[in-house]
């Protein structure tokens, strides 16, 4: 079977899963948090019955509208590319990763399509308190939505609560409690959605900034700044605080991921973490180069964040892929040792079963439980395979990180300022906040290269290679299908920011 | 409770909620069919505005159930998922790129600077409701005339077609189903339309609208359902799960299982009593009779093809590799989790039923395209 895997299409499956989603990544954060900030001002209006906060809500609903339905349109083929270009991943593992996708669409999307009807054509077919309602259960709705879809990556970057079922060769769920409370699933929502929260907080703070510097829309402008920068702030703590406890859950779950993020290829014991750095482009795995060209390090951090604990031992790249005996670490080498004999016992298994020999299927059998956790790392060809590409995730990882820096102090600043009265003469503050929302942008981008780029060649973390969960397509059919969704998508993109600056122009009704 | 069910009552249990779903789909395919519409019964701005912002208020429903109808194929019978969209690529991936365009048509559409112009989006959503409705009925009419798949011993699908699925609309079959849903959801669309809008010259357009979709959708949906009963059918054998071609097996379980019949007659009569109590009697109601006979039709077609031993995704290329609920399920384990998740779903239809009432209580009309309300016009 490996044999015939087509490296070129699997790339190609790649890259058009990676397109899309990227593509759809463009909006949904800015829905996620946005959702909230409407639900914010709508509640200001019917507890205050300022008229002017009924203004502000149905500016910004404006545009929230605009992005949702291009957001809905690139999430529909997210659903259905997992059995289009993935098919031999849906069937095994699609006992375990179709439930939370079938427990999203009841719970969330049908909450967010009821309500986002009523939430824009409402206003007058609802009473005040009703309409308000369907405002928050847009909101909680389009959150609930990413609750699920994240449960669903948490378990791809950390498989939990099933077992391998060789009759049938899939993954079974034996624990839906254990898929939805795992570590990985809690810290990846906490910190999507509230990095949403500060992305929707620079977007209306950049717009809001634009009509400050045009001298329009001042007081409207003023109030979404004043709440924008707040939530943005808050947001911000959950950001650092779940950052820190991802990067934690990936030293325990996903240290390949995590040395790949440092650039890390010999472990260290009170290893430091790079500040900054370049790497060096003709590093390899197991040679002497050294790891980067120029880096600065803080000495001792990357130990204190990975295990807690000020000087312990952080695993290389190196260490995972050769091992290290001294450290307990079986390196790939070894597990692909191991891999190939469960993959040849479980051939084995399924040959006796066919051939009605039950004493060899047992045995067989047995032999294949023995190394069956090793199972994926049978299909590797070299060790090297299992390192992800080190570059793009250790460049995503610290763009993301020096962004998501930024921004809070960015928020901190408009804060005060609006608080004080003195933002309208803070022009180069105001020009800072158009440029937030293009950082906020790209450290959303960034992020999600980290988490799936340092995930490779993983389709599901130590279980199952890209190569293996593929669908059977020819690389012409797949390369037609990129090229289609990318010519698609950039048109609508483009459609989509003419229409939204449009808007923007337009600016909110007169009162 | 649940946890109790056997194996085989779960998948039956599944087999029914994901055939609701596939019904429900149906229903909302007004959209659809009001979408294909749009050029044929709206003649000015004014009654194309009303048209296409009567179907958005109720859009993401259709969308969102067919979402939901993908997500329930996948938690409960993940081979099907796997085996058809990996397998039947193309055919997928041309329904899908049309309710990709369909999701922002809507929103895009009349706002300046939309890039392509109004005629554009109205051009994707008149593909939505043809071409992607059409595809949709001749996929699903491969439940009954079987697929080019083979699977290995380790389940995973070979297609041995080279159009990838898009072979099912070349058979007389299954375009006729797919001709008959594209014509039943215009018919569905003109009285959802009728009922919606207040507008008398739209209001006209539709009943006629309704008349003649209806007319035309019947050859084929008549052609479909004799054919069902004189077709061979792709049975399994109980004892060691064998599929075999059985001459009449479709009638047989008409036969088998009697209340299918039942609601495929009442089903019918409901929507024949829903078209003329619009079409002739100027009733708003029609959408409602209409309506709830289309899912009966439904359920009615999707119990047929998946109980009473009967392979649901058959392959004509390897008997041996045809997908039935028993062969194509989820674990025990996780069909009894999402058993109790769908104890959600009257829950789920109820607040969406009350908060339809509530928007539909005013029904659209003119003075609604003027005003504070029409700022959200689409």
């Amino acid at each position: 079977m490996l044999e015939s895997v087509d490296t070129v299409m699997v790339n190609w499956a790649r890259a058009q899963f990676a397109l899309t989603a990227m593509y759809h990544w463009i909006f949904v954060p800015l829905t996620l948090g946005l959702s909230f900030l409407l639900a914010f001002f709508e509640t200001w209006y019917v507890k205050t019955g300022n008229p002017e906060w009924k203004r502000i809500t149905k500016f910004w609903m404006s545009l929230f509208g605009i992005n949702f339905a291009i957001g809905v349109a690139t999430g529909i083929i997210l659903e259905f590319e997992f059995g289009t270009n993935w098919s031999n991943y849906s069937w095994m593992v699609g006992d375990i990763f179709g439930a939370p996708l079938a427990v999203e669409g009841i719970f969330a999307f049908f909450l967010e399509a009821t309500f986002f009807a009523v939430m824009f054509f409402g206003w007058d077919r609802v009473s005040k308190r009703m309409h308000l309602f369907a405002t928050w259960m847009v909101a909680i709705g389009s959150n609930l939505s990413a609750v699920w879809i994240l449960v669903a990556n948490g378990w791809m970057q950390h498989p939990v609560g099933m077992h391998f079922n060789p009759d049938l060769a899939r993954f079974e769920m034996q624990s839906f409690w254990a898929v939805v409370s795992s570590p990985v699933a809690i810290s990846k929502f906490t910190h999507t959605t509230s990095s949403a929260f500060l992305l929707a907080s620079m977007f209306v703070i950049a717009i809001s900034s634009w009509y400050l510097l045009k001298g329009r829309h001042l007081e409207m402008a003023k109030k979404s700044i004043l709440a924008a920068s707040v939530f943005g702030l808050l947001s911000s703590a959950f950001v650092g605080l779940t950052g820190d406890e991802s990067a934690y859950v990936d030293a325990h779950t996903q240290p390949m991921k995590l040395a790949a993020f440092e650039g890390l290829y010999d472990g260290q014991a009170n290893a430091g973490i790079v500040a900054a750095g370049i790497l060096n482009p003709t590093k390899q795995p197991g040679d002497d180069q050294a790891a980067f060209l120029f880096e600065i390090q803080i000495p001792g951090l990357l130990s204190l964040l990975a295990n807690r604990e000020p000087g312990s031992f952080v695993p290389g790249i190196n260490d995972l892929v050769y091992g290290n005996p001294q450290q307990g670490i079986i390196g790939v080498n070894q597990k692909m040792v191991r891999g190939k004999q469960a993959v040849q016992q479980l051939a084995a298994y399924k040959d006796a079963k066919r051939d009605g020999n039950q004493s060899a299927a047992a045995t067989a059998l047995a032999a294949f439980n023995q190394d069956r956790d090793y199972l994926g790392y049978g299909y590797l060809k070299r060790p090297e395979e299992a390192v992800p590409p080190v570059a793009l995730t250790f460049y995503s990882f610290h763009v993301m990180v020096v962004l998501g820096t930024i921004l809070p102090v960015i928020c901190l600043l408009f804060l005060i300022s609006t608080y004080k009265d003195k933002i309208t003469q803070q022009k180069w503050l105001l020009w800072t906040g158009i440029g937030s929302m293009f950082m906020a942008y790209v450290a959303q981008q960034a992020g999600w290269l980290v988490a799936e780029v340092g995930r490779q060649p993983w389709a599901i973390q130590g279980l199952l290679p890209v190569s293996v969960a593929r669908s059977n397509l020819t690389t012409a059919t797949v390369q037609t299908t990129f090229v289609i969704f990318l010519v698609l998508f950039t048109t609508l993109l483009i459609a989509e920011v003419r229409i939204m600056l449009g808007q923007i122009r337009k600016g909110p009704e007169e009162a | 409770m649940i946890g109790n069910l056997d194996l085989t009552t779960l998948q039956n249990l599944w087999w029914f909620i994901c055939s609701t779903l596939g019904a429900l789909f149906i229903l909302l395919t007004f959209v659809q069919g009001g979408q294909s519409l749009l050029g044929a019964i709206a003649h000015t701005t004014e009654e194309k505005t009303l048209v296409v912002n009567s179907l958005g208020r109720k859009w993401e429903l259709t969308f969102t159930t067919l979402v939901v109808f993908g997500g329930a194929m996948f938690a409960a019978f993940p081979l099907f998922y796997a085996t058809s969209f990996g397998g039947a690529y193309w055919v997928w991936m041309s329904i899908l790129f049309t309710f990709i365009v369909q999701a922002v048509s809507y929103e895009f559409r009349s706002k300046p600077g939309n890039f392509l112009g109004t005629a554009t989006y109205d051009a994707f959503l008149f593909i939505n409701g043809t071409v992607g409705i059409l595809l949709i009925g001749a996929a699903v009419a491969t439940f009954f005339t079987g697929s080019n798949f083979s699977l290995n011993n380790m389940n995973q699908v070979q297609w041995h077609h080279p159009l990838r699925g898009l072979e099912a609309a070349f058979s007389l079959f299954n375009l006729s189903l797919g001709l008959f849903l594209v014509f039943h959801a215009r018919t569905l669309g003109g009285l959802y339309l009728f009922n919606n809008i207040d507008h008398a010259e739209l209001n006209r357009q539709c009943r006629s609208a309704v008349l003649a979709n209806f007319a035309l959708s019947l050859p084929f949906l008549l052609f479909v359902l004799f054919r069902l009963l004189i077709m061979p059918g792709f049975g399994v054998d109980p004892e060691n799960g064998a599929v075999t071609l059985a001459t009449g097996k479709y009638l047989a379980n008409l036969i088998d299982m009697p209340a299918i019949p039942a609601m495929l007659l009442a089903g019918l009569v409901l929507v024949i009593f829903g078209v003329v109590a619009t079409g002739l009697k100027e009733k708003k109601s029609g959408i409602w009779f209409a309506g709830l006979g289309t899912v009966l039709v439904g359920l009615a077609i999707f119990f047929t093809v998946g109980y009473n031993h009967t392979s649901f995704y058959p392959s004509k290329f390897d008997l041996a590799s045809s997908l039935t609920i028993r062969n194509a399920s989820s674990s025990h384990y996780t069909l009894t989790v999402m058993s109790y998740v769908a104890l959600a779903v009257p829950f789920v239809v109820g607040y969406i039923f009350y908060f339809w009432r509530q928007m539909d209580s005013r029904k659209i009309s003119v003075a609604d395209l003027s005003g504070e309300q029409a700022e959200e016009l689409y």
